[in-house]
């Protein structure tokens, strides 16, 4: 990975429809997607992020803005002249060709000579492990299959960007595990730039260099998982990433004031008023010293860890994640009253909604 | 069976109504292919197994000259009508809804919607008026009033085959850097072509088979095989026309089957 553009999008917008009705798909959305590296667009449906993947691949033109592929200004670039391939969330194979003809489609449009095509396709049915399958139909294959052969026909002409729309979501849950893996060595070994989307967080923390979470058209915030999981920049991404407690309350000089009177330290807080926190569930600790005191109400046993639903003073709902222990029991009754205490350093201040 | 499923073969009287519906649609064209086998001069009267009245029809310059125009006319009408219904298929599959599609779905289809006769006369008075200002009375006529009534036959199965086709393959060739023209040459084509063979097979049938425009739209001396039929029948009603009729439900049903076996679902 290197800090060099693959892809650029500056001030990108694109509307539907006009005047009163105006849906703006994408609304002014500036970003960097760097060489080399695994991107995520990561939002619920209708978040725009299937739309700026069509920018980029050029199925559609932005209202406004700009799209740069390698530094080059690609917006009025037709998609059939920009070196960047896609994986179809359809997969849209070829079905009157074989495997084989699908992976060599990309290179004999780009003229290349026959000889280098023919091993091309054999080096990409070896890379995506077809290798018995080049003659088949693609309605002869199993929908991990006919995924792989999608892979190795946008890898076939070794595009500068592989975009992948939504490709595993119509696997089942095992499938798509080990697709997960699959795709994290393609772009491992191939070293070519993936903008990835989809609106399945976990597939975004456990593959991505950097995840862009996008919301209503707009960027909401852009880092690496772990930034993104731990420093949410607002209650939409904190939400949308992972689970989390809301809690709200007033912020005085590095602590916050809970409804309920309770005064809970949170010494990297700046500023004052009224503000949101966040804490993820595995950052509760029980402590008889804890600030907060809570109701247990509820335990789910989830193998690894035990989801405790608890009620504070003030009425709020909050589910505290602790391991099991070796016998599986907690140690915890329904209605007992408990402290609890976030993990130091894990609670996040949040500003807006 | 169990009294909670409903099941209409199970209903009184279903067999007794299947079969008599069979044997209406049946038994005439059996008992037709038989009488043509008559050796009598009688289209009623039975006189013997023979193949006379083919080799009549097989002699009669009448019938060789309406079978060769017939096949010319259906011929033409089926390679135009499959043409123009491909560019309509194309134009009102291969893009995102819009408005009025609906409406050019109608006038795409107004043939099939417009009594027959209404067309015939329309186009007799269109065309009488072209004959006097131009003096041209060739074949050209018909040619033109067949190919326009077979559209609609012809985009129907083409359409059917375009709608089932993903919209993405066109983006993903393209995504591969095909050009246009590459696109369609090397995916939409061949994935229509089932499509355009059947509407063109059913335009040829459904061109062959035309009485009353025809008969409306014909210049003198411009008989096909049904119209010509159609003028013995006013004479003399003799088994030479159950033998033309057999052998114009044999080319059909020739037709018919190649039309389902390029039509139907392929794995």
């Amino acid at each position: 990975m290197t800090d060099q553009a693959a892809v650029e999008a500056r001030n990108a917008a694109r509307h539907y429809g006009s005047g009163q009705s105006v849906v703006k798909a994408l609304d002014d959305v500036s970003l960097t997607i760097r060489k080399g590296e695994f991107f995520t667009l990561l939002g619920p449906s209708g978040c725009g992020k299937t739309t700026l993947l069509r920018l980029i691949a050029g199925f559609e033109t932005p209202t406004s803005g700009q799209i740069l592929l390698s530094g080059q200004d690609i917006t009025d670039i037709p998609p059939n002249k920009r070196k960047v391939n896609t994986v179809f969330q359809s997969y849209a194979l070829f079905p009157h060709l074989s495997v084989a003809a699908n992976i060599a489609f990309g290179l004999e449009m780009l003229g290349r000579p026959k000889a280098e095509t023919a091993a091309r396709v054999e080096e990409m049915l070896a890379l995506v492990r077809l290798d018995q399958m080049a003659d088949r139909k693609p309605a002869m294959l199993s929908g991990g299959q006919q995924q792989r052969v999608a892979l190795a026909r946008a890898l076939a002409p070794g595009p500068e960007v592989l975009l992948l729309d939504e490709p595993l979501s119509a696997l089942d849950l095992k499938l798509r595990k080990e697709m997960q893996l699959e795709l994290k060595r393609l772009q491992t070994e191939t070293g070519i730039t993936f903008v990835f989307v989809t609106h399945d967080q976990e597939e975004a923390l456990t593959m991505s260099d950097r995840i862009g979470v996008m919301r209503a058209g707009k960027l909401q915030q852009v880092g690496g998982p772990r930034e993104i999981y731990n420093g949410p920049v607002n209650r939409f991404v904190a939400d949308f990433i992972g689970e989390t407690n809301f809690l709200t309350g007033t912020l005085e000089a590095g602590r916050v004031r809970l409804p309920s009177g309770e005064m809970l330290d949170v010494p990297e807080a700046t500023g004052q008023g009224e503000v949101t926190l966040a804490i993820r569930p595995e950052q509760i600790r029980i402590d008889p010293e804890g600030a907060l005191e809570a109701r247990l109400t509820q335990t789910v046993y989830f193998g690894t860890d035990t989801h405790c639903h608890l009620q504070l003073k003030d009425g709020t709902e909050i589910v505290a994640r602790l391991q099991s222990p070796p016998s599986g029991d907690v140690g915890l009754s329904i209605g007992e009253t408990l402290r609890l205490s976030p993990v130091p350093g894990s609670v996040q201040v949040l500003e807006g909604d | 069976m169990s009294r909670r499923d409903f099941n209409i073969a199970a209903m009184p009287g279903f067999a007794t109504i299947a079969i008599a519906a069979f044997v209406l649609l049946y038994m005439p064209i059996v008992t037709m292919v038989i009488y043509s086998f008559n050796a009598s001069d009688s289209v009623a009267l039975w006189g013997g197994f023979s193949l006379r009245w083919y080799a009549i029809a097989w002699e009669n310059d009448f019938v060789k000259e309406a079978t060769v125009r017939s096949l010319v006319l259906a011929a033409s009408a089926a390679v135009i009508a499959s043409a123009l219904a491909t560019l309509a298929a194309l134009g009102t599959t291969r893009r995102k809804r819009f408005k009025g599609q609906t409406f050019i779905y109608v006038m795409i289809n107004q043939p099939l919607m417009v009594p027959e006769i209404v067309t015939a006369v329309a186009l007799l008075i269109f065309f009488a008026a072209i004959k006097k200002a131009t003096g041209y009375t060739g074949l050209g006529y018909l040619i033109l009033a067949h190919s326009a009534f077979c559209v609609p036959f012809a985009y129907l199965p083409i359409r059917a085959r375009l709608e089932g086709m993903d919209l993405t393959l066109e983006r993903a060739a393209a995504d591969l850097y095909a050009t246009p023209f590459q696109t369609f040459r090397r995916i939409t084509l061949p994935l229509m072509a089932p499509g355009i063979a059947a509407g063109a097979m059913l335009s040829f049938v459904i061109s062959l088979d035309d009485v009353i425009i025809t008969e409306f739209v014909k210049s003198a001396g411009q008989d096909t095989l049904p119209t010509y039929m159609l003028g013995q029948l006013r004479r003399a009603v003799t088994p030479e026309v159950n033998a033309i009729s057999t052998a114009l439900l044999v080319l059909t049903v020739l037709m018919l089957t190649a039309f389902f076996l390029l039509t139907r679902k392929r794995g």
